[in-house]
């Protein structure tokens, strides 16, 4: 589904991510982790072509984005991100829309869908994530859980093939994180493909299918969470983390 | 007070042909300066670095000089130095420069106040479109846009309200706006001579003339505020 080779980015000649490879199959839940600085938001960011890689080689849904650093058209690459989804750690809802209209407007100028089809898909979407009574609120009217739901509804909207959160409960206190978190437990059930970077350890060992523990922008470690957690390295993290 | 009561009609529609000048000069200014604005707030956002760098330099220059000076030399430099008197002689001419200068300084004020909206939007808004997979200009215009016009809507109304008290300036090239048409009653207009009170009274059509306007203004404000 996605295949990311060799990876490599630097800012200001400080290499951040120094070869990175990640394969994500169909359906498979792949959990991030990883100290802050490690890079994981940087992978994730490149991954949804929000910064662009120095080398490698990121294949989504068997088309290529970017082959050996070199990109393709800026049409065809938003063509291929189209595949991803991608929700962010502060929600970034367009805050002069309302919730329906957040999940509506990319999904007529983007994918050319008609104003009711894209309304009554948005309003199944807003039921899925337990909202379906504030489609007429405007962002500053909801709590940070309920934003972050609707902002993955938003991503819901245009059906990628990969759903990607950076830290999506990190801005949130503990009672909101269950309810994001209890979101995310749902798409899991649903076989959907995704990617999580995420502080949450109990959730990422929860729900992951696979786990994959970066370091200075490597990755260290990688595989089952039961072997992963396991790991001396990731010992030592969790240990460092609380 | 009786004379000022016999006075007052001849007065009122002096006054009221000067104003029509002031409001005529008000209205050609923010029409231009407001497109010009852009233009600007563009150029001094430039990744070429020259455009950027000159833009701003000029920006500068107006911002921080007097806009009287620059009028006088707008409306004065391509006849006394150039021996080209491109504006011609006459209300027409003078109006024409007075735009000119208006328009250019106005502009500069506003393309930083545009510089600012444009900035002021987080980088989150514009990264949220890409995701989405909208294109440059569709996050310009369905994301960007409003979020900008809701972030300038307030320093320009300060701006504007400035504007109608700056038209004022274009009396030091004797374009005939109201405080000229007060003044001439000082000198003596109309038989009435010695009379300082109507230039006083040109007080009340900028005040009138701003209440309108701060009510529209806030009016649009308000209506903006639907949402944080
Ligand atoms: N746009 C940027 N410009 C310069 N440096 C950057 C930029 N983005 C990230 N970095 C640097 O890259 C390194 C990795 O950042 P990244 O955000 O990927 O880490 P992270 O693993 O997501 O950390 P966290 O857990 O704190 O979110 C950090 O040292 C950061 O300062
Ligand atoms: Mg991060």
């Amino acid at each position: 589904m996605l295949n990311a080779v060799d990876l490599k980015k630097s800012f200001d000649g400080l290499g951040v991510l120094r070869g990175v490879s990640l394969r994500v199959e169909q359906g498979e839940v792949v959990a991030v982790i990883g100290k802050s600085g490690s890079g994981k938001s940087t992978l994730l960011r490149c991954l949804n072509n929000l910064e662009r890689v120095d080398g490698g080689t990121i294949e989504i849904g068997g088309q290529t984005l970017v082959k050996d650093g070199v990109y393709g058209p800026p049409k065809e690459q938003r063509k291929i991100c189209l595949k991803m989804g991608y929700v962010f750690q502060n929600f970034n809802l367009f805050p002069h829309m309302n919730v329906l209209r957040n999940l509506t407007e990319a999904q007529r100028c983007v994918l050319g869908r008609s104003k009711e089809q894209a309304e009554s898909y948005a309003r199944q979407l807003l039921k899925k994530v337990g909202l379906e009574d504030k489609e007429a609120a405007y962002p500053c009217q909801l709590s940070g859980g309920q934003q972050q739901r609707v902002a993955i509804a938003r991503a819901l909207a245009l059906d990628p093939e990969i759903l990607c959160f950076d830290e999506p409960t990190s801005a949130l206190d503990p009672l909101l994180t269950q309810e994001v978190l209890g979101v995310i437990r749902a798409l899991t059930l649903e076989k959907r493909t995704m990617v999580v970077v995420t502080h949450e350890m109990n959730f990422a060992r929860e729900v992951a299918d696979r786990v994959v523990f970066m370091e200075n922008g490597v990755i260290v470690a990688e595989g089952k969470p039961e072997e992963v957690f396991e790991s001396d390295k990731v010992k030592a993290f969790i240990g460092l983390g609380d | 007070m009786e004379l000022i009561l016999q006075q007052m009609p001849i007065v009122i529609s002096s006054l009221n042909v000067g104003f029509l000048q002031t409001l005529r000069l008000f209205f050609v200014t923010l029409l231009g300066a407001v497109p010009l604005g852009l233009v600007i707030a563009f150029g001094s956002m430039s990744k070429f670095k020259p455009l950027s760098i000159f833009t701003r330099v000029i920006v500068w220059i107006v911002r921080g000089s007097p806009l009287m000076i620059q009028l006088l030399i707008i409306y004065y430099f391509p006849g006394l130095v150039l021996h080209n008197p491109i504006w011609g002689g006459g209300e027409s001419g003078r109006f024409l420069a007075a735009a000119v200068a208006f328009i250019i300084n106005y502009a500069c004020y506003f393309s930083e106040i545009y510089r600012g909206g444009i900035q002021s939007i987080p980088v989150g808004q514009i990264e949220a479109g890409k995701v989405l997979g909208m294109t440059k200009s569709q996050i310009f215009w369905r994301v960007k846009l409003v979020q900008v016009i809701k972030a300038i809507v307030p320093p320009m109304s300060n701006e504007i309200i400035t504007l109608v008290k700056d038209t004022s300036l274009a009396r030091i090239i004797a374009l005939q706006e109201i405080i000229w048409a007060g003044q001439a009653f000082m000198k003596g207009s109309q038989g009435i001579s010695g009379a300082i009170w109507p230039m006083f009274f040109t007080g009340v059509y900028y005040l009138a003339c701003n209440g309108i306007l701060t009510l529209l203004l806030g009016w649009v404000e308000k209506k903006l505020n639907y949402y944080q």
